[in-house]
Protein backbone atom coordinates (compact mmCIF):
# COMPACT_ATOMS: atom_id res chain seq x y z
CA UNK A 1 0.00 0.00 0.00
CA UNK A 2 1.21 3.50 -0.73
CA UNK A 3 2.43 5.40 -3.73
CA UNK A 4 5.43 5.31 -6.08
CA UNK A 5 7.09 8.59 -6.86
CA UNK A 6 7.78 9.11 -10.57
CA UNK A 7 5.63 6.09 -11.42
CA UNK A 8 5.63 4.96 -15.07
CA UNK A 9 1.88 4.47 -15.05
CA UNK A 10 -1.05 5.61 -12.88
CA UNK A 11 -4.54 4.10 -13.01
CA UNK A 12 -7.50 5.66 -11.20
CA UNK A 13 -10.89 4.01 -10.71
CA UNK A 14 -13.97 4.60 -8.58
CA UNK A 15 -15.56 7.70 -7.18
CA UNK A 16 -15.78 9.02 -3.63
CA UNK A 17 -19.56 9.41 -3.82
CA UNK A 18 -19.92 5.64 -4.21
CA UNK A 19 -17.40 5.01 -1.48
CA UNK A 20 -14.51 3.30 -3.26
CA UNK A 21 -11.52 4.90 -4.98
CA UNK A 22 -8.29 3.18 -6.02
CA UNK A 23 -5.16 4.70 -7.48
CA UNK A 24 -2.61 2.20 -8.79
CA UNK A 25 1.01 3.18 -9.44
CA UNK A 26 3.35 0.97 -11.51
CA UNK A 27 7.05 0.96 -12.24
CA UNK A 28 7.92 -0.91 -15.42
CA UNK A 29 11.29 -2.37 -16.43
CA UNK A 30 11.97 -4.65 -19.44
CA UNK A 31 8.23 -5.00 -20.05
CA UNK A 32 7.77 -6.32 -16.51
CA UNK A 33 6.00 -4.78 -13.55
CA UNK A 34 8.96 -4.11 -11.31
CA UNK A 35 6.90 -2.49 -8.59
CA UNK A 36 3.24 -1.78 -7.99
CA UNK A 37 1.60 0.19 -5.19
CA UNK A 38 -1.93 1.27 -4.50
CA UNK A 39 -3.82 3.88 -2.48
CA UNK A 40 -7.36 3.04 -1.52
CA UNK A 41 -10.36 4.90 -0.11
CA UNK A 42 -12.90 2.30 0.86
CA UNK A 43 -13.89 -0.51 3.16
CA UNK A 44 -11.65 -3.35 4.25
CA UNK A 45 -12.73 -5.46 1.28
CA UNK A 46 -11.52 -2.71 -1.03
CA UNK A 47 -8.24 -2.46 0.86
CA UNK A 48 -7.81 -6.23 0.80
CA UNK A 49 -8.46 -6.53 -2.94
CA UNK A 50 -6.05 -3.66 -3.62
CA UNK A 51 -3.33 -5.31 -1.62
CA UNK A 52 -3.91 -8.74 -3.17
CA UNK A 53 -3.82 -7.26 -6.66
CA UNK A 54 -0.32 -5.91 -6.02
CA UNK A 55 0.78 -9.38 -4.87
CA UNK A 56 -0.58 -10.92 -8.07
CA UNK A 57 0.83 -8.28 -10.42
CA UNK A 58 4.34 -7.81 -9.10
CA UNK A 59 7.00 -9.33 -11.39
CA UNK A 60 4.52 -10.17 -14.14
CA UNK A 61 4.95 -9.06 -17.76
CA UNK A 62 2.52 -6.37 -18.89
CA UNK A 63 0.67 -8.94 -21.00
CA UNK A 64 0.33 -11.30 -18.08
CA UNK A 65 -0.78 -8.48 -15.78
CA UNK A 66 -3.44 -7.42 -18.26
CA UNK A 67 -4.96 -10.88 -17.98
CA UNK A 68 -5.49 -10.57 -14.22
CA UNK A 69 -9.20 -10.13 -13.60
CA UNK A 70 -11.17 -8.82 -10.62
CA UNK A 71 -12.37 -12.40 -10.24
CA UNK A 72 -8.76 -13.64 -9.96
CA UNK A 73 -8.20 -11.14 -7.15
CA UNK A 74 -11.34 -12.25 -5.33
CA UNK A 75 -10.36 -15.91 -5.76
CA UNK A 76 -6.87 -15.24 -4.40
CA UNK A 77 -8.59 -13.87 -1.30
CA UNK A 78 -10.61 -17.09 -1.16
CA UNK A 79 -13.80 -15.29 -2.03
CA UNK A 80 -15.60 -12.08 -1.12
CA UNK A 81 -19.13 -11.59 0.22
CA UNK A 82 -21.43 -11.27 -2.83
CA UNK A 83 -22.34 -7.69 -1.94
CA UNK A 84 -18.67 -6.68 -2.06
CA UNK A 85 -17.99 -8.23 -5.48
CA UNK A 86 -19.19 -5.28 -7.44
CA UNK A 87 -18.25 -2.24 -5.37
CA UNK A 88 -15.04 -3.20 -3.69
CA UNK A 89 -13.47 -5.38 -6.34
CA UNK A 90 -11.98 -2.84 -8.71
CA UNK A 91 -8.27 -3.46 -8.25
CA UNK A 92 -7.65 -5.31 -11.52
CA UNK A 93 -9.49 -2.57 -13.42
CA UNK A 94 -7.22 0.00 -11.80
CA UNK A 95 -4.15 -2.05 -12.71
CA UNK A 96 -5.23 -2.27 -16.36
CA UNK A 97 -5.72 1.48 -16.41
CA UNK A 98 -2.22 1.98 -15.03
CA UNK A 99 -0.81 -0.24 -17.79
CA UNK A 100 -2.82 1.67 -20.38
CA UNK A 101 -1.46 4.93 -18.97
CA UNK A 102 2.10 3.58 -19.19
CA UNK A 103 1.59 2.52 -22.84
CA UNK A 104 0.09 5.89 -23.77
CA UNK A 105 3.00 7.74 -22.22
CA UNK A 106 5.47 5.52 -24.07
CA UNK A 107 3.69 6.11 -27.40
CA UNK A 108 3.93 9.86 -26.92
CA UNK A 109 7.66 9.57 -26.29
CA UNK A 110 8.18 7.61 -29.53
CA UNK A 111 6.17 10.11 -31.56
CA UNK A 112 8.34 12.92 -30.24
CA UNK B 1 -7.78 -11.80 24.01
CA UNK B 2 -8.03 -8.03 24.26
CA UNK B 3 -10.50 -6.58 26.71
CA UNK B 4 -13.58 -5.49 24.80
CA UNK B 5 -14.53 -1.83 24.87
CA UNK B 6 -18.17 -1.80 23.89
CA UNK B 7 -19.16 1.50 22.30
CA UNK B 8 -22.16 0.25 20.33
CA UNK B 9 -24.89 0.66 22.94
CA UNK B 10 -27.15 2.28 20.34
CA UNK B 11 -27.29 -1.14 18.66
CA UNK B 12 -27.92 -3.05 21.86
CA UNK B 13 -26.74 -3.14 25.45
CA UNK B 14 -25.45 -5.67 27.92
CA UNK B 15 -28.28 -7.00 30.06
CA UNK B 16 -27.76 -5.72 33.61
CA UNK B 17 -26.79 -8.49 36.05
CA UNK B 18 -29.92 -7.75 38.13
CA UNK B 19 -32.02 -8.23 34.98
CA UNK B 20 -30.44 -11.59 34.17
CA UNK B 21 -30.90 -12.73 37.75
CA UNK B 22 -34.62 -12.00 37.88
CA UNK B 23 -35.18 -13.44 34.41
CA UNK B 24 -33.53 -16.73 35.37
CA UNK B 25 -36.12 -17.21 38.05
CA UNK B 26 -38.93 -16.83 35.52
CA UNK B 27 -37.22 -19.19 33.10
CA UNK B 28 -36.55 -22.07 35.44
CA UNK B 29 -38.74 -21.73 38.54
CA UNK B 30 -41.75 -19.54 37.86
CA UNK B 31 -42.17 -20.65 34.27
CA UNK B 32 -45.97 -20.81 34.14
CA UNK B 33 -48.13 -19.55 31.30
CA UNK B 34 -49.79 -16.37 32.55
CA UNK B 35 -53.12 -17.58 31.16
CA UNK B 36 -53.06 -20.77 33.29
CA UNK B 37 -55.26 -20.91 36.35
CA UNK B 38 -52.85 -22.84 38.59
CA UNK B 39 -50.37 -21.23 40.96
CA UNK B 40 -47.50 -21.03 38.48
CA UNK B 41 -49.83 -19.35 36.03
CA UNK B 42 -51.08 -16.91 38.66
CA UNK B 43 -47.51 -16.07 39.66
CA UNK B 44 -46.64 -15.32 36.05
CA UNK B 45 -49.75 -13.23 35.61
CA UNK B 46 -48.99 -11.22 38.73
CA UNK B 47 -45.41 -10.68 37.62
CA UNK B 48 -46.70 -9.24 34.34
CA UNK B 49 -49.08 -6.94 36.23
CA UNK B 50 -46.20 -5.66 38.36
CA UNK B 51 -44.04 -5.08 35.31
CA UNK B 52 -46.86 -3.27 33.55
CA UNK B 53 -47.28 -1.00 36.59
CA UNK B 54 -43.57 -0.17 36.67
CA UNK B 55 -43.42 0.74 33.00
CA UNK B 56 -46.71 2.67 33.10
CA UNK B 57 -45.40 4.70 36.02
CA UNK B 58 -42.13 5.47 34.22
CA UNK B 59 -43.97 7.41 31.49
CA UNK B 60 -46.96 8.60 33.50
CA UNK B 61 -49.44 6.23 31.84
CA UNK B 62 -52.24 3.98 33.05
CA UNK B 63 -51.52 0.27 33.30
CA UNK B 64 -54.15 -0.59 30.70
CA UNK B 65 -52.36 1.64 28.21
CA UNK B 66 -49.20 -0.52 28.22
CA UNK B 67 -49.12 -3.32 25.63
CA UNK B 68 -46.18 -5.73 25.64
CA UNK B 69 -44.76 -6.69 22.26
CA UNK B 70 -41.67 -8.42 20.89
CA UNK B 71 -39.69 -5.19 20.58
CA UNK B 72 -39.30 -1.83 18.88
CA UNK B 73 -39.90 -3.10 15.37
CA UNK B 74 -43.17 -4.79 16.29
CA UNK B 75 -44.37 -1.80 18.32
CA UNK B 76 -43.68 0.57 15.43
CA UNK B 77 -45.38 -1.74 12.93
CA UNK B 78 -48.36 -2.14 15.27
CA UNK B 79 -48.71 1.61 15.86
CA UNK B 80 -48.46 2.60 12.21
CA UNK B 81 -50.46 -0.19 10.59
CA UNK B 82 -52.90 -0.43 13.50
CA UNK B 83 -53.78 3.26 13.31
CA UNK B 84 -53.78 3.33 9.51
CA UNK B 85 -56.23 0.45 9.18
CA UNK B 86 -58.51 1.48 12.03
CA UNK B 87 -58.89 5.01 10.71
CA UNK B 88 -58.91 4.61 6.95
CA UNK B 89 -62.53 5.76 6.97
CA UNK B 90 -61.18 9.19 7.89
CA UNK B 91 -58.38 9.21 5.35
CA UNK B 92 -55.29 7.53 3.99
CA UNK B 93 -52.54 10.04 4.63
CA UNK B 94 -49.57 9.51 6.98
CA UNK B 95 -46.81 11.93 7.91
CA UNK B 96 -43.35 10.88 9.03
CA UNK B 97 -39.78 12.17 8.67
CA UNK B 98 -36.75 11.36 6.56
CA UNK B 99 -34.74 10.22 9.60
CA UNK B 100 -36.87 7.39 10.94
CA UNK B 101 -35.70 3.88 11.72
CA UNK B 102 -36.11 1.42 8.84
CA UNK B 103 -39.02 -0.33 10.54
CA UNK B 104 -41.03 2.91 10.40
CA UNK B 105 -39.95 3.81 6.86
CA UNK B 106 -40.67 0.31 5.57
CA UNK B 107 -44.05 0.13 7.34
CA UNK B 108 -44.95 3.39 5.59
CA UNK B 109 -43.63 2.08 2.30
CA UNK B 110 -45.78 -1.01 2.64
CA UNK B 111 -48.84 1.08 3.45
CA UNK B 112 -48.18 3.08 0.30
CA UNK B 113 -48.64 -0.13 -1.65
CA UNK B 114 -51.95 -0.53 0.19
CA UNK B 115 -53.14 2.81 -1.12
CA UNK B 116 -51.93 5.19 1.58
CA UNK B 117 -50.10 8.43 0.88
CA UNK B 118 -47.00 9.27 2.89
CA UNK B 119 -45.36 12.66 3.46
CA UNK B 120 -41.74 12.64 4.62
CA UNK B 121 -40.81 15.77 6.54
CA UNK B 122 -37.37 17.27 6.03
CA UNK B 123 -35.07 17.98 8.95
CA UNK B 124 -32.50 20.73 9.45
CA UNK B 125 -28.75 20.16 9.47
CA UNK B 126 -28.83 19.00 13.09
CA UNK B 127 -31.73 16.66 12.44
CA UNK B 128 -34.60 18.67 13.92
CA UNK B 129 -38.11 18.68 12.48
CA UNK B 130 -39.54 22.17 12.09
CA UNK B 131 -42.96 22.19 13.83
CA UNK B 132 -44.26 24.66 11.22
CA UNK B 133 -43.49 22.11 8.50
CA UNK B 134 -45.61 19.58 10.36
CA UNK B 135 -48.42 22.09 10.77
CA UNK B 136 -48.45 22.73 7.04
CA UNK B 137 -48.21 19.06 6.08
CA UNK B 138 -51.31 17.95 8.01
CA UNK B 139 -54.34 17.51 5.77
CA UNK B 140 -57.98 16.67 6.32
CA UNK B 141 -57.29 13.03 5.47
CA UNK B 142 -54.18 12.70 7.69
CA UNK B 143 -54.63 9.87 10.19
CA UNK B 144 -51.20 9.58 11.77
CA UNK B 145 -48.01 11.50 12.40
CA UNK B 146 -45.01 9.44 13.47
CA UNK B 147 -41.70 11.04 14.47
CA UNK B 148 -38.68 9.38 16.09
CA UNK B 149 -37.93 10.87 19.53
CA UNK B 150 -34.18 10.35 19.94
CA UNK B 151 -32.52 9.60 16.63
CA UNK B 152 -30.59 6.34 16.64
CA UNK B 153 -27.79 7.58 14.40
CA UNK B 154 -27.12 11.21 15.24
CA UNK B 155 -28.81 11.50 18.63
CA UNK B 156 -31.15 14.41 17.85
CA UNK B 157 -33.98 14.67 20.40
CA UNK B 158 -37.18 16.13 18.96
CA UNK B 159 -39.47 18.47 20.89
CA UNK B 160 -42.40 16.09 21.26
CA UNK B 161 -44.45 18.53 23.29
CA UNK B 162 -44.56 21.00 20.41
CA UNK B 163 -45.18 18.36 17.75
CA UNK B 164 -47.95 16.74 19.78
CA UNK B 165 -49.67 20.09 20.35
CA UNK B 166 -49.88 20.58 16.59
CA UNK B 167 -51.31 17.10 16.06
CA UNK B 168 -53.87 17.65 18.80
CA UNK B 169 -54.90 20.96 17.25
CA UNK B 170 -55.66 19.10 14.02
CA UNK B 171 -57.09 16.05 15.81
CA UNK B 172 -54.51 13.65 14.31
CA UNK B 173 -52.92 10.72 16.14
CA UNK B 174 -49.27 11.20 17.10
CA UNK B 175 -46.84 8.30 17.55
CA UNK B 176 -43.20 8.44 18.56
CA UNK B 177 -40.45 5.83 18.52
CA UNK B 178 -38.69 6.36 21.84
CA UNK B 179 -36.45 3.26 21.78
CA UNK B 180 -33.24 5.28 22.04
CA UNK B 181 -34.46 8.06 24.31
CA UNK B 182 -36.31 6.03 26.95
CA UNK B 183 -34.66 6.50 30.38
CA UNK B 184 -32.14 8.91 28.81
CA UNK B 185 -34.45 11.90 28.60
CA UNK B 186 -38.07 12.45 29.59
CA UNK B 187 -40.48 10.20 27.74
CA UNK B 188 -44.01 11.08 28.78
CA UNK B 189 -47.50 9.88 27.94
CA UNK B 190 -48.41 13.57 27.96
CA UNK B 191 -46.49 14.07 24.70
CA UNK B 192 -47.94 11.42 22.37
CA UNK B 193 -50.90 9.14 21.71
CA UNK B 194 -48.67 6.16 21.05
CA UNK B 195 -45.10 5.52 22.20
CA UNK B 196 -42.73 2.71 21.25
CA UNK B 197 -40.37 1.50 23.97
CA UNK B 198 -38.00 -1.41 24.10
CA UNK B 199 -35.89 -3.27 26.62
CA UNK B 200 -32.60 -4.17 24.99
CA UNK B 201 -31.43 -0.58 24.54
CA UNK B 202 -31.67 0.00 28.30
CA UNK B 203 -29.81 -3.06 29.65
CA UNK B 204 -32.90 -5.24 29.46
CA UNK B 205 -33.36 -8.40 27.37
CA UNK B 206 -33.75 -8.60 23.60
CA UNK B 207 -37.17 -9.52 22.21
CA UNK B 208 -39.39 -7.38 24.47
CA UNK B 209 -40.97 -4.03 23.79
CA UNK B 210 -43.97 -1.94 24.66
CA UNK B 211 -46.46 0.08 22.74
CA UNK B 212 -48.10 2.72 24.89
CA UNK B 213 -51.59 3.39 23.51
CA UNK B 214 -53.50 6.28 25.01
CA UNK B 215 -56.97 5.35 26.26
CA UNK B 216 -59.60 5.97 23.60
CA UNK B 217 -57.22 5.57 20.65
CA UNK B 218 -58.81 3.82 17.69
CA UNK B 219 -56.37 1.06 16.71
CA UNK B 220 -56.64 -2.37 15.06
CA UNK B 221 -54.60 -5.28 16.41
CA UNK B 222 -51.96 -6.69 14.09
CA UNK B 223 -51.58 -10.06 15.85
CA UNK B 224 -54.90 -11.87 16.35
CA UNK B 225 -55.23 -14.86 18.65
CA UNK B 226 -56.12 -15.76 22.20
CA UNK B 227 -56.94 -12.27 23.34
CA UNK B 228 -53.78 -11.46 25.30
CA UNK B 229 -52.83 -7.88 26.16
CA UNK B 230 -56.41 -6.57 26.28
CA UNK B 231 -57.05 -8.31 22.91
CA UNK B 232 -54.65 -5.90 21.25
CA UNK B 233 -51.65 -8.20 20.92
CA UNK B 234 -52.25 -11.92 21.19
CA UNK B 235 -49.57 -14.48 21.93
CA UNK B 236 -48.33 -16.15 25.13
CA UNK B 237 -46.57 -13.49 27.15
CA UNK B 238 -42.79 -13.51 27.27
CA UNK B 239 -42.81 -13.50 31.06
CA UNK B 240 -39.04 -13.59 31.71
CA UNK B 241 -38.57 -10.86 29.12
CA UNK B 242 -41.33 -8.69 30.52
CA UNK B 243 -40.06 -9.07 34.09
CA UNK B 244 -36.51 -8.34 32.89
CA UNK B 245 -37.72 -5.25 31.02
CA UNK B 246 -39.38 -3.89 34.17
CA UNK B 247 -36.22 -4.55 36.18
CA UNK B 248 -34.17 -2.64 33.61
CA UNK B 249 -36.63 0.26 33.84
CA UNK B 250 -36.43 0.26 37.63
CA UNK B 251 -32.65 0.50 37.44
CA UNK B 252 -32.70 3.42 35.02
CA UNK B 253 -35.95 5.37 35.38
CA UNK B 254 -34.56 7.97 37.78
CA UNK B 255 -32.09 8.91 35.00
CA UNK B 256 -29.29 9.29 37.52
CA UNK B 257 -26.74 8.02 34.98
CA UNK B 258 -27.60 10.58 32.32
CA UNK B 259 -25.20 13.30 33.50
CA UNK B 260 -22.38 10.77 33.74
CA UNK B 261 -22.96 9.52 30.19
CA UNK B 262 -23.23 13.08 28.87
CA UNK B 263 -19.90 13.94 30.47
CA UNK B 264 -18.20 10.96 28.82
CA UNK B 265 -19.94 11.73 25.53
CA UNK B 266 -18.60 15.29 25.54
CA UNK B 267 -15.11 14.16 26.46
CA UNK B 268 -15.10 11.66 23.60
CA UNK B 269 -16.60 14.17 21.17
CA UNK B 270 -14.14 16.95 21.96
CA UNK B 271 -11.21 14.53 21.87
CA UNK B 272 -12.18 13.22 18.45
CA UNK B 273 -12.84 16.68 17.02
CA UNK B 274 -9.19 17.47 17.71
CA UNK B 275 -8.34 15.10 14.86
CA UNK B 276 -8.14 17.26 11.70
CA UNK B 277 -10.83 16.79 9.05
CA UNK B 278 -13.64 15.74 11.38
CA UNK B 279 -17.30 16.74 11.47
CA UNK B 280 -19.73 16.20 14.36
CA UNK B 281 -23.03 14.88 13.02
CA UNK B 282 -26.10 15.97 14.98
CA UNK B 283 -26.53 18.61 17.71
CA UNK B 284 -24.60 19.26 20.91
CA UNK B 285 -25.72 19.45 24.52
CA UNK B 286 -29.10 18.66 26.03
CA UNK B 287 -30.89 18.16 22.72
CA UNK B 288 -28.64 15.23 21.91
CA UNK B 289 -28.93 11.73 23.37
CA UNK B 290 -26.56 11.58 26.34
CA UNK B 291 -24.81 8.48 25.00
CA UNK B 292 -24.45 9.27 21.30
CA UNK B 293 -21.34 10.40 19.42
CA UNK B 294 -21.36 10.45 15.62
CA UNK B 295 -18.38 11.82 13.75
CA UNK B 296 -17.36 11.82 10.10
CA UNK B 297 -13.68 11.40 9.34
CA UNK B 298 -12.96 12.89 5.95
CA UNK B 299 -11.11 10.96 3.21
CA UNK B 300 -11.58 7.53 4.77
CA UNK B 301 -14.36 5.01 5.01
CA UNK B 302 -16.30 4.11 8.16
CA UNK B 303 -16.42 0.36 7.78
CA UNK B 304 -12.64 0.27 7.46
CA UNK B 305 -12.36 2.36 10.64
CA UNK B 306 -14.75 0.02 12.42
CA UNK B 307 -12.85 -3.09 11.34
CA UNK B 308 -9.55 -1.63 12.58
CA UNK B 309 -11.20 -0.64 15.87
CA UNK B 310 -12.62 -4.14 16.19
CA UNK B 311 -9.13 -5.60 15.90
CA UNK B 312 -8.20 -3.32 18.81
CA UNK B 313 -11.16 -4.61 20.81
CA UNK B 314 -13.37 -1.55 20.30
CA UNK B 315 -16.95 -2.10 19.07
CA UNK B 316 -18.50 0.70 16.99
CA UNK B 317 -20.86 1.19 14.06
CA UNK B 318 -21.00 3.29 10.90
CA UNK B 319 -23.42 4.97 8.53
CA UNK B 320 -21.22 4.08 5.60
CA UNK B 321 -22.77 2.44 2.56
CA UNK B 322 -20.36 -0.46 2.88
CA UNK B 323 -21.99 -1.52 6.11
CA UNK B 324 -25.47 -1.57 4.65
CA UNK B 325 -27.08 -4.15 2.43
CA UNK B 326 -28.39 -1.44 0.13
CA UNK B 327 -24.93 0.04 -0.55
CA UNK B 328 -26.44 3.45 0.07
CA UNK B 329 -24.97 5.75 2.71
CA UNK B 330 -27.15 6.37 5.77
CA UNK B 331 -30.49 8.02 4.90
CA UNK B 332 -30.23 10.02 8.13
CA UNK B 333 -26.88 11.56 7.18
CA UNK B 334 -28.23 12.28 3.71
CA UNK B 335 -31.28 13.96 5.24
CA UNK B 336 -29.13 16.37 7.27
CA UNK B 337 -27.47 17.42 4.02
CA UNK B 338 -24.19 15.58 4.32
CA UNK B 339 -22.15 14.84 1.21
CA UNK B 340 -22.12 11.08 0.41
CA UNK B 341 -18.31 10.94 0.63
CA UNK B 342 -18.45 12.37 4.17
CA UNK B 343 -21.30 10.05 5.14
CA UNK B 344 -19.08 7.13 4.10
CA UNK B 345 -16.57 8.22 6.74
CA UNK B 346 -19.06 8.34 9.61
CA UNK B 347 -18.51 6.49 12.84
CA UNK B 348 -21.06 6.09 15.61
CA UNK B 349 -19.89 5.48 19.17
CA UNK B 350 -22.65 4.95 21.71
CA UNK B 351 -21.99 4.75 25.44
CA UNK B 352 -23.77 3.24 28.40
CA UNK B 353 -23.75 3.74 32.13
CA UNK B 354 -21.20 0.92 32.31
CA UNK B 355 -18.73 2.77 30.04
CA UNK B 356 -15.70 3.97 32.00
CA UNK B 357 -13.45 7.01 31.65
CA UNK B 358 -10.54 4.67 30.99
CA UNK B 359 -12.41 3.15 28.06
CA UNK B 360 -13.04 6.58 26.58
CA UNK B 361 -9.36 7.47 27.01
CA UNK B 362 -8.36 4.22 25.33
CA UNK B 363 -10.68 4.96 22.40
CA UNK B 364 -9.19 8.44 22.14
CA UNK B 365 -5.73 6.91 22.07
CA UNK B 366 -6.52 4.27 19.43
CA UNK B 367 -8.81 6.13 17.05
CA UNK B 368 -6.48 8.90 15.84
CA UNK B 369 -3.89 6.25 14.92
CA UNK B 370 -6.43 4.24 12.96
CA UNK B 371 -7.55 7.39 11.15
CA UNK B 372 -3.97 8.33 10.31
CA UNK B 373 -3.19 4.84 9.06
CA UNK B 374 -6.21 4.81 6.74
CA UNK B 375 -5.59 8.34 5.53
CA UNK B 376 -2.05 7.37 4.63
CA UNK B 377 -3.34 4.84 2.13
CA UNK B 378 -6.27 6.93 0.90
CA UNK B 379 -5.89 8.63 -2.50
CA UNK B 380 -8.28 11.36 -1.37
CA UNK B 381 -6.04 12.62 1.42
CA UNK B 382 -3.40 13.87 -1.00
CA UNK B 383 -5.81 16.11 -2.80
CA UNK B 384 -7.13 17.62 0.37
CA UNK B 385 -4.00 17.80 2.51
CA UNK B 386 -3.71 21.47 1.73
CA UNK B 387 -7.04 22.11 3.43
CA UNK B 388 -6.05 20.24 6.60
Amino acid sequence: MGEIENADGLGKVGNPVCGDVMWVYIKVKNNKIEDVKVKTFGCVAAIATSSMMTELAKGKTLEEAEKITNMDVAEALEGLPPIKMHCSNLAADALHKAIEDYRNKKKKKIIR
Amino acid sequence: MKKIIYLDNGATTMAAPEVVQVMNKYHSEKYGNASSLHRLGREASMAIDDARRTIAKSIGAKETEIIFTSGGTESNNFAIKGIAFANKGKGKHIITTKIEHDCVLNSCKWLKEEGFEVTYLNVDKEGFVNPDDLDKAIRKDTVLVTVIHGNNEIGTIQDLEKLYAICKKHNVYFHTDACQSYTKTEVSAKHADLITLNAHKIHGPKGVGVLYIKKGTKITPVAHGGGHEFSLRSGTENVPGIVGFAKAVQLAMDRKHVAYMAKLRDRLTEGLLEVPGTILNGPRGGKRLCNNVNISFKYIEGEAIGTHLDSEGICSSTGSACSSKSLEPSHVLMAIGMKPEDAHGSLRLTLSRYTTEDEIDKALEVLPNVVEKLRKISPLTRVIKRVL
